[in-house]
C-alpha cells in the first residue's frame, strides 16, 4: 500500500502517537535530533545487526587508546618516582585486558546491540555496586580505580562518536530529543535552531518547561524513553496543546496538525489585541499582571506580550555555564539593561539561586544526599558573603537605571530575612562611603517557597516590603513531591488543600501589615486557577510572557465578586478533585464565552 | 586438581597492587585458577575479580589449580600471599 513511503531510519515505526506531560504550548512540525553528550552512558541506543562488529571496534580502539595513555603515565611515574610506585599502572593495564570488564562489555554490545557508551556503563555500574558493598574501606575506595578507567574509556569513545551533537553546536532547525534538559544545556543552546523539546524525565514546572514557554516553543516532556524510540532524522509533530508527540506521522495527520496549528495563531493574534488594556474585572478590580524572565533580552517580549513589570528576574542564569564568577561590572551591565528597558515598571529581582539541581563548576559546594533541603540559594549566599554581596552591589548600582525591587529566595523565617537584610545594609553603607549612587528607598521582599516561612508569614511580614509566593518549591516542599520525578507528578498537586490553605495564610499575613503579596511560580500562569488566585486576595501575578494574554482575557471577564466567592467555596471543600472540578467548570463556561 | 586454603596477613587486603601481581602470575601459566572467599569464587586470570573478592586482612582464600602447570603455580601464589606481597 504504501510502499513507497521510505520507512524512516529502517525502524519501520510509523505514525505513532505518545502522551507525555504538556510543558509549553503550541504545535511544531520537525525532523528529530538526539542530544546529550553527558548522558552517553545512560542513553541506550540499538545498533544495526551489520553494525555491530564496527560498534565492538569502536570499543576496542578505545581500549588501545587509554593503554597507550595508561603506559605513558607509567613511564612518568616510574622515571620520576621509582618503578615501585608505578604499580597502580600495572593494575589499571589488567583491567585494560580484563574480563569481566571489557570482554563483558562486549559481549554485551554483540548480545543485546547496543551502543558500547551504554553497555560499558551497565558493565561499570554493575561493578562500582559490588565495590560499594565492601565492608573494608579501603577495599571499596579502590572503586576509584575503575570509575578512573571507566571516565578515560568513555572519554575515547565519545570522541568517536560522529553521531554527537551537542546545543551549542546545532547546524540546521530541529526538535530536541534528550533525556533531560540543565539550565547550563540551555544555556549554550544555538536558540534559534530549536523547533521544540521533546524529553524522557520532568514536569510542567522543570526547567525544560519554563525554558520552552519563555522561548515560546512546543515542548512535551515525561515521555520516559522517548529518547530510546526516536532516532536522528524521525519526523516529529510536538502537540504542546494536549502534551503528545507522534513520530512519524502520515500525510493526513500532519495536514490535521497544520489546520489546528493556522487556528493557534489566529487566537494568539487576537490575544495581542489586549496587550495595552489592563488586567481589571469587570466590576473594578485592578491586578498587576508581570513576566518571569532569565536573560536580560527577554523584557522586550514580555512588554509585547503586555506584562507590567518584571516580577521574577532569575539571576542565576547570569553564573550558569561558565569557568568563573560573573564580576560585579558583568552584572551590573545586566541589572541596568533589565532596570532600563522595563522602567517605568518595576523589576523584581531574584538574587542568586545557585545549588539543587542549578550547580556550577567553579563553585563546588560538595555532593549533598539532598541537595533540594541542603546549601542554596540565601543559604549559599549568607555562607559566601563575599559572593552575595558583589550581586547586591551591581543591583544597587543598576537600581538608579528604573525601579528595581530585591527579593531573596528559599527565606525560611524572619531571622534569615534579617541577616539577608544586614547584609544589604553592609553593602549600602559601603556604597554610601563611596558616594556611589543607589535607590534608598528600594523595597526588599521574601520569596516564600518553604512552609516554614509560609507559616510563620505574619512575623516574616514585619521584616518585609513584599512577599512573591515562589510556587513550584513551595508545592514540591509542602507536599513532599519532587517536582521533577515524572513517578510522583500526579502527587504534584496545586490545588492540595495544604497549599491553598498556605497560600491564603501568606496572603492575609501581608495584607494584615499592610504589604502587598505577589505569585511568581508556575501556578500563577494558569488560567484554570485565576478565580481562586484572584479571590484570595493576590496584588500581583508573575508568569512566563506566553501566558499572559490568555490570564489577562480571563482577568477582564470575570468579577472580583465572584472570584471571591469561588475562593471562598473552594476553601471549605475537601478534596482537590472537587475544586479541581468546580473551577474548571466555571473556566470553561468563562471561555465559550469569551473566545 | 589441587586446592589449598591461605590466609591473607598484610595489613591492606588484595587491593589493587597484590591483585595485579596474583593476575600477573597466573596469567603467565597454562593451568585454569579460581579463587573462593566465602560464596563467591572468581577466576584468579581476572584483576576485576580478584579485587571484587573484597578479601580483607585475615580473609581465608581458596585455590583450585588446574592444568599442567598447576603445582608451580600454586607453590608460587602461596608463597607470594604468605609472603604478605611483600608488604607490612
Amino acid at each position: 500500500m504504501n510502499q513507497e513511503q521510505p520507512l524512516a531510519n529502517g525502524k519501520g515505526k510509523n505514525n505513532i502517537t505518545i502522551q507525555g506531560i504538556s510543558a509549553s504550548p503550541g504545535i511544531t512540525i520537525g525532523l528529530a535530533l538526539c542530544v546529550g553528550k553527558q548522558e552517553h552512558q545512560t542513553r541506550r541506543r540499538t545498533i544495526a545487526k551489520k553494525l555491530i562488529e564496527a560498534e565492538i571496534s569502536r570499543m576496542q580502539e578505545a581500549v588501545d587508546k587509554t593503554k597507550v595513555e595508561i603506559n605513558h603515565v607509567r613511564q612518568l611515574i616510574a622515571d620520576k618516582m621509582g618503578e615501585k610506585h608505578a604499580y597502580i599502572f600495572d593494575s589499571h593495564l589488567l583491567m585494560l585486558e580484563d574480563q569481566m570488564l571489557i570482554g563483558e562489555t562486549i559481549s554485551i554490545i554483540r548480545n543485546e546491540r547496543i551502543n558500547a557508551e551504554f553497555a560499558l556503563g551497565m558493565v561499570l555500574s554493575q561493578l562500582n555496586n559490588i565495590f560499594q558493598s565492601m565492608e573494608d574501606e579501603y577495599l571499596r575506595e579502590r572503586g576509584a580505580d575503575i570509575r578512573d578507567i571507566g571516565r578515560r574509556l568513555m572519554k575515547h569513545l565519545v570522541e568517536t562518536d560522529e553521531e554527537d551533537v551537542t546545543l551549542s553546536n546545532l547546524r540546521k532547525e530541529a526538535i530536541i530529543i534528550t533525556h533531560d534538559l540543565t539550565p547550563s544545556d540551555t544555556a549554550q543552546m544555538v536558540k534559534s535552531k530549536v523547533l521544540g523539546f521533546v524529553t524522557d524525565i520532568g514536569g510542567p514546572t522543570s526547567h525544560t518547561a519554563i525554558m520552552a514557554r519563555s522561548l515560546e516553543i512546543p515542548a512535551v516532556v515525561g515521555l520516559k524513553d522517548i529518547t530510546r524510540r526516536v532516532q536522528n532524522g524521525d519526523e516529529l509533530i510536538i502537540d504542546g496543546q494536549q502534551g503528545l508527540v507522534i513520530i512519524n506521522p502520515d500525510e493526513a495527520t500532519k495536514e490535521r496538525y497544520r489546520v489546528i496549528s493556522k487556528r493557534l495563531e489566529q487566537i494568539d493574534r487576537d490575544l495581542e489585541h489586549l496587550r495595552e488594556l489592563p488586567a481589571e474585572t469587570r466590576d473594578g478590580h485592578l491586578i498587576e499582571i508581570a513576566a518571569n524572565i532569565e536573560f536580560p533580552s527577554e523584557v522586550g517580549s514580555a512588554l509585547e506580550h503586555g506584562a507590567r513589570g518584571v516580577g521574577l528576574y532569575r539571576t542565576e542564569f547570569l553564573y550558569l555555564n561558565r569557568d568563573n564568577m560573573p564580576s560585579e561590572e558583568e552584572q551590573f551591565v545586566a541589572y541596568q539593561k533589565v532596570a532600563e528597558a522595563t522602567a517605568p515598571y518595576p523589576v523584581i529581582i531574584r538574587t542568586l539561586d545557585l545549588g539543587g539541581d542549578k550547580l556550577v563548576s567553579y563553585f563546588d559546594i560538595g555532593e549533598e544526599v539532598n541537595p533540594f533541603l541542603g546549601l542554596r540559594a540565601i543559604r549559599l549566599c549568607l555562607k559566601h558573603p563575599e559572593i552575595f554581596k558583589v550581586q547586591l552591589r551591581a543591583i544597587l548600582r543598576a537600581s538608579v537605571y528604573g525601579n528595581l525591587k530585591i527579593m531573596f529566595p528559599m527565606i525560611s523565617g524572619a531571622e534569615e530575612m534579617k541577616q539577608a537584610r544586614s547584609v544589604l545594609e553592609e553593602v549600602q553603607e559601603e556604597l554610601r562611603q563611596a558616594s556611589i549612587a543607589f535607590d534608598e528607598e528600594i523595597e526588599v521582599g521574601a520569596m516564600i517557597e518553604i512552609p516554614s516561612a509560609a507559616l510563620t508569614a505574619d512575623i516574616l511580614a514585619h521584616v518585609c516590603d513584599f512577599f512573591s509566593l515562589g510556587t513550584n518549591d513551595l508545592i514540591q516542599y509542602t507536599l513532599a513531591v519532587e517536582r521533577a520525578n515524572e513517578n510522583i507528578a500526579y502527587l504534584y498537586d496545586p490545588l492540595h488543600l495544604a497549599n491553598l490553605r498556605i497560600i491564603k495564610q501568606v496572603i492575609e499575613a501581608a495584607h494584615s501589615h499592610g504589604i502587598w503579596v505577589g505569585m511568581c511560580g508556575e501556578m500563577a500562569g494558569n488560567p484554570l486557577f485565576a478565580l481562586l488566585l484572584l479571590g484570595m486576595g493576590l496584588d500581583e501575578l508573575s508568569m512566563s510572557a506566553v501566558s499572559i494574554p490568555e490570564m489577562k482575557k480571563i482577568i477582564r471577564a470575570i468579577t472580583l465578586k465572584d472570584a471571591r466567592a469561588t475562593a471562598h467555596k473552594a476553601l471549605q471543600m475537601t478534596s482537590s478533585a472537587e475544586i479541581a472540578e468546580m473551577t474548571r467548570e466555571k473556566i470553561a463556561n468563562l471561555i465559550v464565552e469569551i473566545f | 586438581m589441587i586446592k589449598k586454603k591461605l590466609i591473607i596477613n598484610n595489613k591492606l587486603g588484595l587491593h589493587a597492587r597484590p591483585a595485579a601481581l596474583i593476575v600477573q602470575i597466573t596469567n603467565k601459566h597454562a593451568s585454569e585458577v579460581y579463587i573462593s572467599k566465602g560464596d563467591s569464587r572468581i577466576n584468579a586470570k581476572s584483576i576485576m575479580g580478584v579485587l571484587t573478592l573484597a578479601a580483607a586482612q585475615g580473609s581465608e582464600l581458596t585455590i583450585e589449580a588446574d592444568g599442567p602447570d598447576e603445582t608451580a603455580l600454586l607453590d608460587l601464589l602461596e608463597e607470594l600471599i604468605r609472603n604478605g606481597f611483600g608488604e607490612e
